[in-house]
């Protein structure tokens, strides 16, 4: 009996494995696709070498004044001179070390969030987290000097308004989307009513309102700070944008879940509370983080109002007589600082998502 | 007593007396606080300064206006050059939208990933931020006047914006006008007859063509037939600026540019979303029928992933008409720029001022609210 060996399967041809097939496969398939590759190529072409030739290779790192820049690039000299201006503002030189312990303890936090289990000290610390940043910025007790919120600008600003906006707004959106789904008719009619119209109008005008309309609704005597005044407006400006985006949550979640709770005998707010919220907020995640990073993109809008967050900085900065010309490289700094938070939230919200993910299908 | 309270009717009314009761309060506490210090500030209260004589004069204005105007007249400025920057924004972001979500799928790895870094890269940059970068950093390194790009002595670009030729009609133009029309409407028809012959008869007509080929041919014979009743008004340097023709001005493109490309980016991924949302079955389907790749995109996938699509497109149109109100950082005329910032600081009224562009901006977003209703309904699937 003849025995045929089982014969080594042979390798696929050279042009269909490895990087080469790559490439036939997703740049060279057909002469429309050859088109393109070159194409782009060719706007690759146009775009990265000019942009490394002046934020890099042509650009002055070193040096302290704009006599020191003597290349066609960049002058980062002009963003490594004003770096503290952009990150503290006009926050007082000696009083500094506040404003470094303040970020160092929000990054503390994170942590806090990343490793501590149980939920109420996760929620006690976000909830902590602006009330002490803003005791220890604002001082005025205990021997701390007192600083103005005038005197507080740039980065730090920027992320003080996007912090107290996310934890201040979270809650009132939770409640006015629970509103919108109530039965009880007065309850949902105000909450849909706020929440429409807050949808519809621009944040320049709430932002507007909330500094020139807003003193005159109090007694006489009353007067907020200008920081206050914009905090409550975006406050209540984005808890619409976050109702809408639970109550996507909360349509997500199907009936049974809210018969369940009832059969068990959960009152409405424990209803809410253990069984439907913690899968609402889960579904409305993404949308929630889309939410927070229009927030934090927003609150670049402070600066129409006259408060100098890291935008209004640069723009304050470029105007300079020693540093005439400069918006460019500020500009590109505040793109740079602006896309590494976003970009990073929204990455943290994928990873989020995956972990939150309990629909084991695969 | 307390088995009433356990009763959830009973209390359900009786939170609701808490919170209207609880709002009512606050309202009053409000009412009467504002009207005091209007009163103790001196403020002017009532509508009456709408028909003030504003005395200042607008950059721009697509209807007459003078310092002797109204801030009514402002008003109707405003919002004329907030509903022209939201138009054509709307328009150059869908094309640039459609482009870069059609690139985003491409299998064109190169093209993909420019689309994606495209996506990335505009839309986590604040709006204001491009706003300004367009308005601060490329339009003002634009030549001056006098070495302004020049393209065929008919455009100019320079740091004073953008000069192109203004068509100027004359009294024969309408009949271009009502061909055109007619040529829609003709355009139109013919679409409707096709579909009709071919849901009956299967056969096909280039409805597409025969309608493009009308609206391009009924102007033309109409512009013939007149003698060519329009000319171009052709911009021209004279002193230190151009005269003649029509500018866009660099406020008004800063904001154009920033706007449609930050808004393409979402409208790039509405269009990429409804696209993938298109279940894969359902393409294969198509194949198997025997239709070709482009058949299967524009009846198979494409009717599917419009309607996805859409409802989000049209809510970023939205966001756009919104976020124009950023002009007031760089002071195009609109709504938001002229009269809640200039008008509101000449009269001081900011409670009547910002109550109207308020409402102004609410009733915008209600009409196309209720146009995105009308469409969901229509384009609703008609299940049985």
């Amino acid at each position: 009996m003849a025995i045929y060996p089982l014969k080594e399967a042979k390798q696929p041809p050279l042009g269909e494995r490895g990087a080469i097939a790559w490439v036939r496969h997703n740049l060279l398939s057909s002469p429309f696709n050859i088109f393109f590759t070159l194409l782009g190529i060719a706007v690759l072409a146009m775009i990265i070498p000019p942009f490394v030739k002046w934020a890099i290779t042509d650009a002055n790192f070193v040096g302290h004044t704009k006599a020191d820049c003597t290349g066609d690039g960049a002058c980062w000299v002009f963003v490594h001179e004003k770096l503290k201006m952009f990150v503290y503002g006009f926050y007082p030189e000696a009083e500094l070390w506040r404003a470094k312990l303040t970020i160092a303890i929000a990054i503390g936090t994170l942590f806090v969030l990343k490793f501590a289990r149980p939920r109420w000290i996760k929620i006690g610390t976000i909830i902590l987290l602006p009330i002490a940043a803003i005791i220890l910025l604002r001082g005025g007790f205990m021997g701390l000097p007192l600083v103005e919120t005038s005197k507080w600008g740039g980065l730090l600003l920027t992320l003080v308004i996007s912090t107290v906006g996310i934890v201040l707004s979270f809650p009132i959106g939770v409640l006015l989307a629970l509103g919108r789904q109530s039965r009880l008719p007065i309850i949902k009619t105000l909450s849909v009513f706020y929440i429409e119209l807050v949808r519809g109008v621009p944040l320049i005008t709430v932002l507007f309102m909330a500094s020139v309309i807003l003193p005159l609704f109090f007694p006489e005597g009353i007067n907020f700070d200008k920081l206050i005044r914009a905090l409550i407006g975006i406050t209540f400006f984005e808890a619409a944008y976050i109702a809408e985006n639970i109550r996507g949550g909360l349509q997500a979640i199907p009936k049974g879940q809210y018969e369940a709770a009832d059969a068990l005998g959960l009152g409405y707010w424990q209803k809410m509370r253990l069984v439907i919220l913690p899968q609402a907020v889960k579904v409305a995640i993404p949308n929630l983080v889309g939410t927070f990073i229009s927030l934090f993109k927003d609150t670049s809008l402070v600066m129409i109002i006259g408060l100098f967050d890291l935008l209004a900085m640069v723009q304050l900065t470029a105007n300079d007589r020693d540093w005439l010309g400069m918006e460019t490289e500020g500009y590109v700094f505040v793109a740079f600082v602006f896309w590494i938070f976003t970009f990073s939230m929204s990455f943290f919200s994928k990873r989020l998502e995956k972990h939150l993910d309990t629909n084991n299908r695969d | 007593m307390l088995t009433l309270l356990r009763n959830e009717k009973v209390r359900g009314i009786l939170y609701q007396i808490l919170v209207i009761t609880g709002f009512l309060i606050v309202a009053y506490f409000i009412a009467i606080n504002t009207a005091h210090n209007i009163e103790v500030r001196g403020i002017k209260s009532g509508f009456d300064f709408l028909h003030a004589t504003a005395g200042f004069d607008i950059t721009e204005s697509p209807i007459p206006f003078s310092p002797q105007s109204t801030h009514w007249d402002v008003f109707k400025v405003g919002l004329l050059n907030t509903l022209i920057v939201s138009f054509a924004g709307i328009i150059l972001s869908s094309i640039l939208g459609l482009i870069i979500g059609v690139s985003r799928l491409s299998k064109n790895w190169i093209i993909n990933r420019l689309a994606a870094g495209y996506i990335e890269t505009f839309r986590n940059i604040p709006v204001l931020l491009q706003i300004l970068f367009w308005y601060n950093v490329v339009l003002a390194t634009l030549p001056a006047t006098r070495k302004s790009l020049n393209f065929f002595d008919s455009i100019f670009i320079n740091n004073r914006g953008i000069f192109i030729p203004n068509p100027i009609f004359e009294p024969g133009a309408w009949l271009i006008g009502v061909a055109l029309v007619a040529a829609l409407i003709g355009g139109w028809w013919i679409h409707r007859w096709a579909f009709k012959r071919h849901e009956e008869t299967g056969e096909n007509f280039p409805a597409i063509w025969a309608g493009l080929g009308l609206v391009i041919v009924l102007p033309l014979l109409a512009y013939l037939i007149m003698g060519g009743p329009v000319h171009f008004d052709y911009p021209a340097l004279k002193g230190f600026n151009f005269q003649g023709g029509k500018v866009f001005t660099p406020e008004f493109l800063a904001l154009l540019f920033a706007l449609s490309i930050y808004t393409a980016t979402f409208i790039a991924e509405a269009i990429r979303s409804g696209i993938e949302a298109v279940p894969k079955g359902q393409k294969e389907a198509a194949t198997a029928l025997g239709l070709t790749p482009i058949q299967s995109l524009r009846f198979v996938i494409l009717p599917q992933a419009v309607r996805i699509a859409i409802p989000s497109i049209i809510n970023q149109y939205l966001n756009l008409t919104k976020n124009s109100s950023l002009a007031a950082a760089i002071g195009y005329p609109e709504l938001v720029t002229i009269f809640a910032g200039t008008s509101l600081n000449q009269t001081g009224q900011a409670l009547e001022i910002l109550g109207i562009t308020m409402l102004t901006y609410l009733i915008i977003s209600l009409v196309v609210s209720l146009i995105l209703n009308w469409f969901n309904a229509k384009m609703k699937i008609k299940e049985r």
